[in-house]
Parts: C-alpha cells; structure tokens; sequence
C-alpha cells in the first residue's frame, strides 16, 4: 500500500481518513434494509423441524451468529473452544451418529487451518457436515490473518463439498434448511449481524445447485455470487443511466457450479463478467472460465475480483474500492469495456 | 471360528456377560484370541510380500483384549446402533485391524489374503468407506481424537450408553490435535470416551525419542484432566485389569480415560523382535514360515508352561 510512503496530498489530508472499525465491518449501502442474523435465527427455525441438527463453534459463536442457535437450543450446542482441528473432527463425530451438524468458524481458518479434517473426515465419508465460514473474502479491514480471499479456491479441489456464496439474508435464510437437507459436506460463505435484504425485490428463491437470472439486459450480462450480486444490482442500475442494459445472474451455489443456466447467458453477443468477493485465481470466474472452455463457446470473460495479493488492512468501503469491488469501479470497468 | 459362538454374548459389556470362567480361562481366551490375530497377520503380510507386520504383532494384545473381551457389536450387523465403536486413528495399522476383525467375525477370514490388492476391501491404510466394522478413515494421523470427541459427544446426546475407544499411536501424539482433542474430551467430560495408545517407541524416521520427545506421556494425560493407566501393552492380564478399571469407571459424564501400553514391534515372532525395528519392516520371502512356526513355538510353549 502507497499510502504510508507518499506525502499526503492537500485534499486527502483535508479530510479525516476512515477507520477500520470493528472486525466485521458493514457492508450495507447507507439506507439499506437489513436483517439481523439470518443465519443463526434461520438455524433456529430449521432445528425446531429438524431434532437432528446440532451446532459448534470454535470460540467464534458471537461473530457467526451461531450465539442465537445456543440461546435457543443449549443442549444442542458445543463450544469446541480455540481448536478447528477438534472442530471439524468433532462435527464428523456427530455426522457419524446421525445428527446433522453446522460447525462455525471464520473462513480463514476453516479453509487454512483445518482442511485435512474437514477433507478427511467429512467430505471422504460424504457426510452431512455443514460448515459455515465467517469473515469470506474481504469483510473486514483485518489484513491477510482474516481476509479469506482465497477460501474458494481452496475448497473447490475437495471431493464432494458444496460451496454456497450467498447475496443476502433471504439467501442465507433459505439455504441454511436446504444445506441441512442435502447429503454431503458444505460450506457456506457466512454474511452476518445486519445482514442486507436485497432478494426479496427480485422474483427469486434459492435453490441449492441452481443460477438465477435476476434480472434481463441487452449490452452486458453479469454473472455473480455472494455479495457481489448485491454490487451487481447496483452497478446495473447505475449503468443504465449509461444506457447500458445490464442483465444480472446469481450463482450463489459455486459447486456443484450450475454451468447450463450460466452458459446460456454468456453465449451471447453481450460483454460478459464475473463479479465475486475473492481472490481472481480459484473462484467464480475461473469456474465460468472452465466452464466456457469446456463448452468450446470462445468467449471473452471479464473478471471483477480481488487481486492476486495479499490485501491492505483499512476501511472496507476505502478497501473494496481500492480493489474494484464498489458500484464506482464496476461501472467504469463496463464502460471502458464498451468504448 | 470361535468368535461366532460368543456372537451374542458380545453384545453386552464383558462385566455384564453371563460367562462362566475363571480369570485364568480369561486370559487364556484372549491369550488365543491374539495368537490368532499375529497368524493373520502374518498371512496377510506374507501376501503383500511387506508391511505393518511389526505394529499389528506388537499390538495384537490391545486388539484381542478390546474384541473379544471388551467391545459391543454384532457380527453380523456391524453398523448396530448400540454398538461400542472402535476408531483406529491409525490407518496403517489395518493389518492388525483386519486380522482383529476377522477374529471378531466380522470380516471372514478367507478375505484377509486381498489385503492390499486391488478391488479389495481391505486396502493398505484402513478406510471406513472400503471395510466393514471400520468407523473412520485413519492415516492422516492426529484425526482419530478428534472425531471420536465428536461421536461421544452425539452419542451421549441420543442417550446411548455405547463407549467409544480411539486407537492411537505415541508417534500420533506428536500431532496438536490429538492434544486440542484431549482438552475436548475432558472439557465435556466424555466419560464413555477411552484412548488407547500404542507405545511402540517408534516412528516413520526413528525411534521416538529421537524425532520428538513426547514422554513423560503419563504425566501429560494427567495433567489433562484423563483417567491414565500406563501397562505392558503386551501383557494380556494387565491389559484385562486396566481395561476393566476404565470400564468400571465408565460414565456419559465424567473423567475421559487413557490406557498407555508400552508395546513392543514384531512381538511373538523372536526373529521381528531382534530384527532393527523399522516402521515398515521387510521380511525376505524364506522368513514367513520361520516366523510362523517362531510364533506358534512360542505361543504353545507359553500355554503349555
């Protein structure tokens, strides 16, 4: 980062700089609906139908709103304390004997420092542990220690395991029952505390293994997951006032990847782009890339993700647009695309 | 076999079982139990020409004592629910697994000699996917641990009263997880949880003590909160004695126990037992009988004395 190196300009240095502020900073637009922990309320409301499903955390339940499901059901719920191997090897355990374990944990550390558990013990028996990863991508202005910008990369080499990179709290709330329900191992890509709501404007459910289009458009289509469809939205509204028509397609389930909806889309005369919270190599658009080469369709794909390097520590609206990730940089990336 | 007329009786706790038999006959009968499981092994060896020969011969002992005295299961069922579950962290001591769970019935006896081959059950590193009777997927070491944690966790929460051994080997204690397990289980007070640690002294690249010191073992599950025993883990009364304590002391909550038995590599067979210990140990193809008939000598002269 330039910033500590150079002299401050007159007009940065007029104005205070952001801070970093707490761990899991908000993403939300000013003004934007929300909802409180989706995920832990969703658990809740999946548990009460479902006696099987049990949860863990490593000593993260607050900051994965796990706090919510050991409120309501305690004798369901084990604290595993700082330990991610115990963790993952525990919630197989539990898989082993017929409950249906969520197992919380940020997702630097469940992609980085237990892999071997979750591959080994979950994912080799196909077992129906759910793992829900806080913090993905860039979500906080920590530095590298808790910006897992590689998680999906990480994860889409293993055998069996579903990834769901969902957009917002209807999401959240509507994969949590599905990813309890479906056979196998997964991961979620956990968005917490006040959560957007942005789905509900679209006609739009989520289905565990399926793409939506969003919305239709004619110059440009976007393909992209977690809460960068929210981005997506945005920045296809504010391209209009371009006129640029901009189609939006949700893939919040990375793998199994739903390449049949996806590829439809892109096998037009439209610019196409990925837009993802992660790192360039190993996620959304090297899953479409894979999937347009496969398919032999010849297609230039733009990608809109995180660079290949480890990420400055610091605000995250002055981080994501650092990066490419704000409205502003999707829409001048479009726009330079179509001149 | 003589597993299969006991298969009822096994699916009760050995304290619990209606059999009539003096501690010597006991003793003999997992005596026996193990001398059967260092032939099959040794027949299984013999086929891939190589192997964990050494660790199943010098863990035969724990095997016996835990199968045909101490475990809960249905032969013929081996995924009964009430079942005690036996997790071999482990996974390159399948051999002795194998032999362990022909002994038990649960694996016939003719399928031992595809050990190793292809298409077989039974693969080289033990595997819960390939093997009936075999909870997990062991190899990856340090992982038993945490899993059984886990199933005693589940189990006591669906009121089971089924106990949970996890094998382990003191080279596997070199692994943080086995440690952040250890906590675990004593944390929640997994009292139907009991480890069992081969303590063979060695190691993929040398003795024990040379690649990471992890004595004194004893102390260290101690002073994690676990019921420790420390035996000859070839010594098949002792082993009897400190199985019985931890099972007496059995409870869904209360005080996880450990039994450490200081084993030693190629046991019974006196040519492996002088032979440099190595952990993948070869034995030239002259040496199979030599070692069959070394075991079967040393086994009857021990009977007969």
């Amino acid at each position: 980062m330039s910033t500590t190196t150079e002299a401050p300009d007159a007009t940065t240095a007029a104005r205070p700089k952001l801070k970093t502020s707490a761990m899991i900073a908000s993403f939300a637009e000013p003004g934007q609906k929300t909802a409180s922990a989706p995920f832990g309320h969703a658990l809740v409301k999946a548990a009460q139908e479902n006696d099987k499903i049990v949860g863990l955390t490593a000593d993260l339940g607050k900051y994965t709103d796990m706090h919510v499901f050991a409120k309501a059901f305690p004798e369901r719920f084990f604290q595993m304390g700082m330990a991610e191997q115990l963790l993952f090897g525990a919630a197989a355990g539990l898989a082993e004997t017929g409950l249906v374990p969520f197992a919380s944990t940020y997702s630097v550390f469940a992609a980085r420092r237990a892999y071997d558990f979750l591959c080994l013990d979950a994912a080799e028996p196909n077992l129906n542990v759910n793992i829900v990863g806080g913090l993905p991508g860039l979500t906080t202005g920590y530095g590298p220690s808790h910006q897992a910008t590689e998680d999906m990369a990480i994860f889409r080499g293993m055998p069996n395991l579903t990834i769901v990179d969902p957009c917002d709290s209807i999401d959240i709330e509507q994969a949590v029952p599905q990813l309890a329900a479906s056979e196998g191992p997964t991961y979620l890509r956990l968005l917490r505390g006040n959560v957007p709501t942005v789905l509900d404007e679209y006609d739009y459910t989520f289905e565990l293994g399926k793409a939506k289009v969003l919305r239709g458009g004619n110059d440009a289509v976007f393909i992209s997951s977690g809460l960068m469809t929210m981005r997506a939205l945005d920045a296809a509204k504010a391209l209009a006032a371009h006129n640029v028509d901009v189609a939006v397609v949700h893939t919040p389930t990375i793998k199994p990847f739903d390449a049949a909806t996806v590829l439809a889309e892109i096998n037009t005369d439209r610019l196409a782009v990925t837009l993802e919270n992660h790192s360039v190599i190993g996620g959304l658009f090297e899953t479409v890339a894979s999937a347009v080469v496969t398919a032999g369709l010849g297609k230039r794909v733009v990608p809109v993700a995180l660079p290949d390097e480890f990420l400055d520590a610091g605000a995250l609206p002055t981080l994501h647009d650092r990066y490419g990730l704000s409205i502003q940089k999707i829409v001048a990336k479009v726009l330079a695309e179509l001149k | 076999m003589t597993a299969t007329h006991e298969l009822h009786t096994h699916e009760l706790p050995h304290k619990e079982r209606m059999i009539q038999e003096t501690a010597s006959d006991r003793l003999d009968r997992v005596s026996a139990a193990a001398y059967r499981i260092r032939h099959h092994a040794l027949s299984m060896g013999e086929v891939q020409g190589q192997g964990y020969v050494g660790q199943a011969l010098g863990a035969a002992d724990m095997l016996a004592t835990v199968y045909s005295d101490q475990l809960r299961y249905r032969a013929e069922d081996p995924e009964w629910e009430a079942r005690d579950r036996f997790l071999l962290s482990t996974g390159h001591y399948a051999i002795g697994h194998y032999a362990a769970l022909a002994e038990a019935g649960i694996v016939p006896v003719e399928e031992l000699e595809t050990y190793g081959s292809d298409d077989s059950r039974l693969p080289m590193s033990g595997m819960s996917t390939y093997t009936p009777g075999m909870e997990i997927s062991g190899g990856s070491l340090g992982h038993g641990l945490t899993i059984a944690v886990g199933m005693a966790l589940g189990l006591r929460y669906q009121n089971s009263t089924a106990r949970i051994y996890n094998f382990l080997s003191d080279g596997e204690l070199d692994e943080g997880s086995t440690w952040e397990a250890a906590m675990g289980a004593h944390h929640h007070q997994l009292g139907n949880l009991t480890a069992m640690v081969d303590i063979n002294a060695l190691q993929a690249d040398g003795k024990t003590d040379t690649v990471l010191r992890t004595e004194p073992v004893t102390e260290k599950w101690e002073s994690f909160g676990w019921y420790t025993q420390r035996v000859d883990g070839n010594d098949v009364g002792a082993l009897l004695a400190a199985f019985d304590n931890a099972a007496n002391q059995a409870a869904a909550v209360g005080r996880p126990s450990v039994i450490l038995c200081d084993t030693k590599v190629g046991r019974g067979v006196t040519l492996l037992e002088e032979r440099e210990k190595a952990h993948f140990m070869r034995i030239e193809e002259h040496e199979w009988q030599t070692c069959r008939e070394q075991l079967t000598a040393g086994y009857e002269g021990k009977a007969s004395a």
